[in-house]
């Protein structure tokens, strides 16, 4: 207990990626993740860092992928609209194999939308915002310390795969405060920049940063070695928290603030009788479908409850996952409306019947 | 206790539940009481947030027009005016964080120098910029510039949130001590919930401002 400090999700955030080395960080203010910018204002100049407010979010996006290509730990936060701003910059970005960290802390929308939390960026972050064939690997945190873990996490995930990683929270985790501790962590060994636009110091050859290959065949093979790299990934790199999930009737799909909320909703369905679990993806590229052989594997005579704020864009994953062996269902509150336990635990007793 | 009560501090340093139970506090001793929600900084976890409630045990909530709502507007009503005139009306003034929710008290500043106030910097010393004496004593310094009021005392609320617990106060008063001492201010309460209080020394019973807590999770179970 004795290291716990009681810190806002943003700043947190903020703070963990400068304790993994991030020293630039490019972005533009927009409620709820203001405090992610305003912690790097802060801090920056401190320790030797670059922070600048880009004049819009076009303009941080490509300073990302700028310092990116030359080898630094860099990140860029913004909430929904700001993340839709960025898009065409992280298709760059993943078509030019820069490592990098998007934070999108997301709001109400569609639209300038609210300002309240959201998970309604699910489809966009998950199934490629910009164009062309690349994925985000996409983690999503449901609590501050696991914000502070993931970050660092993210980085190295970056580093090790050549390719942008989004931090997918909500307007709730990027504002609420719990207890977090700063863990000292090894840092994994990871490859050397090689390709990095660094400077040849006249010993090698100069490294090129792009995007544009005019030749098709080219341009395959590139997507091709890439694709090789994003099935290291799923098979290297999803996460997911499950409990209970084999004998229960019910299963509770939730990430992120969701999945605290549905949690309280499954402790006092059990309270009652009812024999629920909880599927956490904690990656959602790549979706968990793992977890969900494993809530399988006994028996298939039970329903998969996806709950989220948002008007179900995980529900396609989840009946991917399940491919036709059990019902799938949803449940969810949108426009910045958060889900109450009693909600849930509603629909939980619609589905299982009186008790 | 004052009729004017300022609440200030650093974000998160829990400023909130303690003007909520302040306005409580003083609706019970005088029968009647005011609170304004002041912050034009954050639109998430505000005094607004328990204005039913707030309401129901009789205290009147002066809050920006569209807190809580989607329109991130940084005005305040012109009823906060009202607090000055009605001078038998205890008020507390739930002041944004930090020097830049300040701000929003300095243009108050002609009223408020005419009468005694108090003016509360609240402090929790788990709160990363607000750990140690130094970064204090800068944070004090900067609410006073920029909202022209002075600090009157300090209260010493240092928590984890729902992992609080009495060990937390440990080595805050010496902290509080030397605060004290630089601003010239005296520590006037320590506060918390009632469990987290129920460990200190019997030394500081006269000082024990015990909270009960109004900011919710949505995943609390009353949700």
């Amino acid at each position: 207990m004795g290291n716990k400090i009681l810190m806002k999700g943003n700043e947190a955030l903020a703070e963990a990626a400068i304790r993994a080395g991030c020293r630039h960080f490019f972005g533009y203010p927009i409620t709820p993740q203001t405090e992610v910018s305003a912690y790097m204002a802060k801090k920056m100049p401190k320790i030797g860092g670059t922070f600048l407010q880009a004049e819009s979010e076009v303009s941080a996006i490509n300073m990302v992928y700028g310092a990116g290509g030359a080898g630094v730990r860099v990140m860029t936060s913004s909430s929904s609209p700001g993340i839709s701003l960025k898009q065409e910059g992280i298709s760059y970005i993943a078509g030019a194999d820069v490592p990098c960290v998007i934070v999108n802390i997301v709001r109400g929308g569609p639209g300038l939308g609210g300002i309240q939390p959201a998970q309604s960026d699910y489809f966009q972050a998950t199934k490629g915002g910009g164009h062309g064939d690349y994925h985000l690997v996409v983690l999503a945190p449901s609590s501050i310390q696991e914000m502070v873990d993931l970050t660092s996490d993210a980085f190295d995930i970056g580093d090790k795969y050549r390719c942008p990683v989004m931090i997918m929270g909500d307007g709730m985790l990027g504002q609420m405060m719990e207890p977090v501790e700063f863990k000292d962590t090894d840092a994994e060994s990871l490859p050397e920049k090689e390709w990095a636009t660094s400077g040849t110091g006249m010993k090698r050859k100069k490294n090129i940063i792009n995007s544009l290959f005019i030749e098709a065949s080219e341009l395959e093979d590139l997507v091709l070695e890439r694709q090789k790299r994003y099935d290291a990934i799923i098979a290297n790199e999803v996460r997911y928290e499950a409990i209970d999930t084999e004998e229960a009737d019910i299963v509770l799909v939730a990430y992120g603030t969701t999945a605290r909320i549905a949690k309280t909703a499954m402790a006092k369905a059990k309270e009652k009788g009812y024999k629920v679990g909880i599927i956490r993806p904690i990656t959602l590229w790549p979706f968990p479908f793992e977890a969900f052989e494993k809530a399988l594997s006994k028996n298939t005579n039970k329903t998969f409850l996806a709950v989220e704020m948002s008007m179900g864009q995980m529900v396609e994953d989840v009946r991917l996952a399940v491919n036709g062996r059990a019902d799938v269902q949803f449940f969810g509150r949108t426009g910045g409306v958060v889900p109450t336990p009693n909600e849930i635990l509603a629909k939980i007793e619609e589905i299982g019947g009186a008790k | 206790m004052k009729r004017l009560n300022i609440i200030t501090g650093h974000y998160g340093s829990g400023k909130t539940e303690f003007a909520i139970n302040y306005a409580l506090c003083l609706k019970q001793r005088f029968g009647k009481a005011v609170i304004c929600d002041m912050d034009i900084v954050n639109p998430y976890f505000r005094t607004n947030d328990a204005n039913a409630l707030l309401t129901a045990s009789g205290v009147k909530v002066i809050a920006p027009e569209y807190a809580g709502t989607n329109l991130d507007l940084p005005s305040l009503p012109c009823d906060v005016y009202s607090v000055f005139a009605d001078k038998t009306a205890p008020a507390v003034l739930d002041v944004g964080g930090d020097e830049e929710g300040a701000v929003a008290l300095g243009q108050y500043y002609p009223y408020i120098k005419n009468e005694d106030y108090e003016m509360f910097l609240v402090i929790n010393a788990k709160r990363p910029d607000t750990s140690d004496a130094d970064s204090i004593v800068k944070l004090a310094h900067e609410i006073q510039q920029s909202s022209r009021c002075r600090i009157t005392a300090l209260v010493n609320n240092t928590n984890l949130s729902y992992l609080s617990s009495p060990c937390d106060f440990d080595g805050t008063f010496e902290l509080m001590e030397e605060v004290s001492k630089r601003l010239s201010v005296p520590l006037k309460y320590i506060s918390g919930t009632a469990e987290s209080l129920a460990g200190l020394k019997s030394e500081y019973d006269s000082i024990k401002f015990p909270l009960k807590l109004f900011m919710q999770l949505p995943f609390d179970a009353l949700a």
